[in-house]
């Protein structure tokens, strides 16, 4: 029964060094750009995403490609997530060995519970996709916390994830034929069609729109306030002179009270209702009864053929 | 040209402000969300993870119309202004 456990071996902890370090360097390599790219400025400052490079492709603007501070964030933050999740995922037996096997298991198990809760069994397969969009968007806020730039307070990047679920949604409207998602328009009246026109596309929207307003919300009103500390201590402190007045001394502790909730509760809060809303549209979008009658059909079909030929 | 351009830029401070008037929609709706939900609660303490659950998905939901007016608001005071000076100076200069 006691068995020896086995102490890991050089190359195990070799990988596991490499997968560590590669976890860190990306948002190293983000904090030394942000570092070197940082205009020097003083006060005020709420600004959109700073641009790096800028490729014309000629003609107007609209063929302008643009690699911004959020895309490179963004991509940063995919490439440690990769790592974390590699580093977790390594070294699985089916006997527990590792700590970290047991953290690996529990978000399996949360989150094929929650996609079963939410889903149903037609989407078994979902559960991947829902724990990466989860990942990316509760990452890329959190990131605001080393002082990069969250990629989710950029309005693009939150679009692109918005207009992915939405072609996974008319994909899955579209699995009975085009004829019933085009017939899904006129109910329950046809006069209405206009209207469910419009609020087809509302949903990718609103989805952007929430997540976007949320995090971007959160950051101007930390700006505000650290700006708001920094004039209030220097209008106490302006009777010491000017050198003195300069320290903005109220600044220690209150932001970061406040960025206990703007930055990690409400990030972290984003990245479930936008998993969540992920999964309510595309199994709302499913009708699964009608799909598993024109399967039916389709097959019956296909026997009475067979039969028919075989006579 | 100065005149038109403070108008410009009043004007856009004016229309953010009044457009987070509508912040008092979602205000009311999540407070009430919450006050039925604490009643949920109270009556069944044991449904207090469903009913969080459900609480916190309904007041994101409705707190979407008060982030359309605040995107708005945001629109209007950091990319409106240079949009209209711009549109302005292009119409003067014909």
């Amino acid at each position: 029964m006691n068995e020896e456990i086995k102490k890991p071996s050089f190359k195990f902890k070799l990988v596991d060094a490499f997968y560590i370090i590669m976890m860190i360097l990306p948002l190293a390599f983000g904090l030394v750009l942000d570092a070197l790219t940082t205009p020097p400025s003083s006060g005020v400052n709420i600004a959109g995403a700073r641009i790096y490079h800028e490729i014309n492709l000629g003609g107007s603007r609209f063929f302008n490609i643009i690699i911004s501070e959020a895309q490179v964030n963004s991509i940063l933050v995919l490439i440690t997530i990769f790592f974390v999740f590699l580093y977790l995922t390594h070294g699985l037996k089916e006997k527990i060995e590792l700590k970290r096997q047991h953290l690996a298991e529990i978000i399996v198990q949360k989150v094929d519970g929650l996609v079963g809760e939410n889903m149903g069994s037609d989407f078994s397969g979902f559960p991947p996709f829902i724990i990466a969009i989860m990942a990316l968007s509760a990452f890329s806020s959190l990131v605001s916390l080393l002082g990069l730039y969250p990629a989710t307070s950029d309005m693009n990047v939150v679009t692109g994830w918005a207009i992915l679920v939405f072609i996974i949604i008319t994909y899955y409207k579209l699995k009975c034929g085009p004829l019933y998602y085009l017939n899904g328009f006129t109910k329950p009246v046809f006069i209405l069609a206009p209207i469910n026109f419009i609020s087809e596309f509302a949903t990718p929207v609103s989805m952007a729109f929430r997540h976007y307003g949320n995090v971007m919300s959160g950051g101007v009103i930390s700006v505000l306030l650290s700006t708001f500390l920094a004039w209030l201590s220097a209008l106490v402190l302006g009777w010491a002179g000017d050198y003195v007045a300069s320290i903005p001394i109220f600044q220690v502790g209150l932001p970061a009270i406040f960025s206990v909730y703007f930055d990690i509760f409400s990030g972290c809060l984003q990245a479930f209702i936008f998993a969540m809303l992920t999964m309510l549209n595309i199994s709302g979008a499913f009708d699964s009864e009608e799909y598993y009658r024109r399967k039916k059909l389709k097959e019956e079909k296909k026997k009475l053929k067979n039969i028919n030929g075989g006579i | 040209m100065e005149l038109a351009i403070g108008i410009i830029l009043g004007c856009c401070a004016l229309g953010a402000g009044i457009a987070m008037i509508a912040g008092i929609g979602p205000g009311i709706g999540e407070g009430n969300a919450v006050a039925k939900a604490c009643e949920a609660i109270g009556r069944q303490p044991e449904s207090k993870g469903a009913v969080t659950t459900t609480m916190i998905m309904g007041c994101a939901i409705a707190e979407t119309t008060g982030l359309y007016a605040l995107v708005i608001a945001i629109l209007l005071i950091f990319v409106a202004p240079q949009q209209f000076v711009n549109v302005l100076t292009k119409a003067m200069g014909k």
